[in-house]
């Protein structure tokens, strides 16, 4: 039996993949003006942040009036949760975006530190972790939901490798404090970008086994 | 411990399999709900608790269904005895043409109790059903002169004197108004601390709302069984999701 109910789930999806699409945009432009110690690119970021914000509130409006309106139950209900908790993620990779374009204006007021290699490396592995989450939940792929978390260490390793870096720098010479701390901070805004999308693909997984994994659960189950 | 078992229950009308290998375990002072299309077999299972299938012509039975450690349909029960124990409230509620007193008092006069014993109990049942303060000065009311609601409650009051252990239900809020339904599942919830119920609902957010555990059926088979959370969140079984979800149904 077709419902109605299925067109206004299509509806959510769209709009949580069109919401992903922009939150995917605005970290290519924030680390595209970082490598190319380009400002005006982060007019275009905060641009696209009143737009992820006014979606925030559209797809939580959406999702309040469909448990309201058709009281889901079992996988619709899942899906719905799971729309919601995704949005959040999704604004909140947008407001990541936004700090790495703050960090990035105080980083360009001063001369380059360093050719950037580990930072552009990082952000490329959590867009890809960004894409392949809302991929994941789409197309209900649990498998690419634990692909993507499998990923998030490797963006943990480059972190910490960026921070040992540039420690040495700060040690070596104190005038570059100011500088290193941008770019700590925006290594650590990556790594949260990275942080959300593993969220997104435990809702995913919630979503299509009804089992929650967050918070390393299953590993607890096995003591 | 189970307060109702089935083990491998079929029940027949003539040639047609009503229910087939029903395993079931109800526990006690919960409340158990059964869903399902019409006609896949919750109010016959609901009939069997306390035989009220062998009214109709033609049924036969299978398999062993045990009430508080007793088999329901052992020869010598005692039919009187079954269904002092397991009560039953109907789609529609049915008082008798009579006053309101004289509804729940009806059974207890039968019995010879004392006039003073009878008022007592009469004030006790319409307090369980929340009836009482309502109606405490118009105990001579016709009781088909009260709202469903009241009529619907009366009918499970009808049922305290003579002390049931659970109580069946039959779509109980089917002929009752969203308000009148809320009030009677706000009373089946403080009736589960003394009675076990099993309702059968067509109402999905009614078995979601009220019941402790959950039973889905379909054409005779209890697909599955579970905490009503479980079932409404994540069912294991397909057809079960299919029908919770209105994917068929």
């Amino acid at each position: 039996m077709t419902r109605f109910f299925d067109e206004e789930l299509k509806e959510l999806k769209e709009k949580i993949v069109y919401m992903a699409g922009i939150a995917e945009k605005m970290i290519e432009i924030a680390i595209r003006g970082l490598i190319e110690r380009n400002k005006d690119l982060s007019k275009e970021v905060f641009k696209y942040e009143k737009e992820i914000n006014m979606l925030h509130i559209e797809v939580d409006d959406l999702c309040i009036k469909l448990i309201a309106l058709r009281q889901p139950t079992a996988v619709d209900l899942r899906l719905i949760t799971a729309a919601m908790k995704i949005n959040s993620e999704l604004e909140r990779m947008g407001d990541q975006a936004v700090n790495i374009s703050e960090n990035t204006a105080i980083y360009l007021d001063h001369p380059e530190l360093k050719p950037l290699i580990d930072t552009p490396r990082m952000a490329e592995i959590a867009r890809e972790m960004v894409k392949d989450s809302i991929n994941s939940f789409i197309e209900k792929d649990e498998a690419l939901a634990r692909s993507v978390l499998n990923r998030d260490d490797e963006v943990d390793g480059l972190r910490d490798q960026i921070f040992r870096e540039l420690l040495t720098y700060m040690i070596s010479d104190p005038t570059t404090i100011h500088r290193a701390l941008c770019l700590i901070l925006i290594a650590r805004n990556i790594e949260r970008i990275a942080d959300h999308a593993t969220n997104i693909c435990e809702d995913t997984i919630f979503m299509v086994l009804g089992k929650d994994i967050r918070h390393h659960i299953e590993e607890s189950w096995k003591i | 411990m189970s307060i109702i078992i089935t083990k491998d229950l079929n029940l027949y009308y003539g040639n047609f399999q009503a229910l087939r290998e029903i395993n079931l375990e109800v526990q006690p002072n919960k409340i158990t709900a059964l869903i399902g299309p019409s006609g896949c077999g919750k109010s016959t299972l609901l009939r069997v608790f306390n035989r009220m299938n062998d009214l109709i012509e033609g049924v036969r039975i299978e398999g062993k269904v045990i009430i508080e450690d007793e088999d329901v349909y052992h020869p010598k029960t005692d039919l009187i005895k079954l269904r002092k124990k397991v009560g039953m409230v109907f789609q529609r509620p049915n008082p008798f043409p009579l006053s309101v007193f004289e509804n729940v008092a009806f059974g207890l006069k039968i019995h010879g109790l004392s006039r003073e014993r009878i008022n007592e109990v009469v004030e006790e049942s319409l307090k369980r059903v929340m009836l009482w303060d309502d109606l405490k000065d118009k105990l001579h009311t016709p009781a088909l002169k009260l709202s469903l609601e009241q009529q619907q409650r009366l009918c499970i009051a009808r049922l305290m004197p003579v002390k049931p252990d659970i109580l069946l239900m039959d779509e109980p809020c089917s002929a009752l108004d969203p308000i009148a339904t809320q009030r009677i599942e706000e009373l089946m919830h403080w009736l589960k601390q003394n009675y076990t119920i099993v309702i059968v609902t067509h109402n999905m957010q009614q078995a979601a709302r009220v019941s402790d555990e959950t039973g889905f059926m379909l054409l005779g088979e209890l697909v599955e069984f579970g905490m009503t959370e479980q079932i409404f969140t994540t069912p294991a079984k397909r057809r079960t999701e299919e029908y919770i979800t209105g994917r068929f149904g």
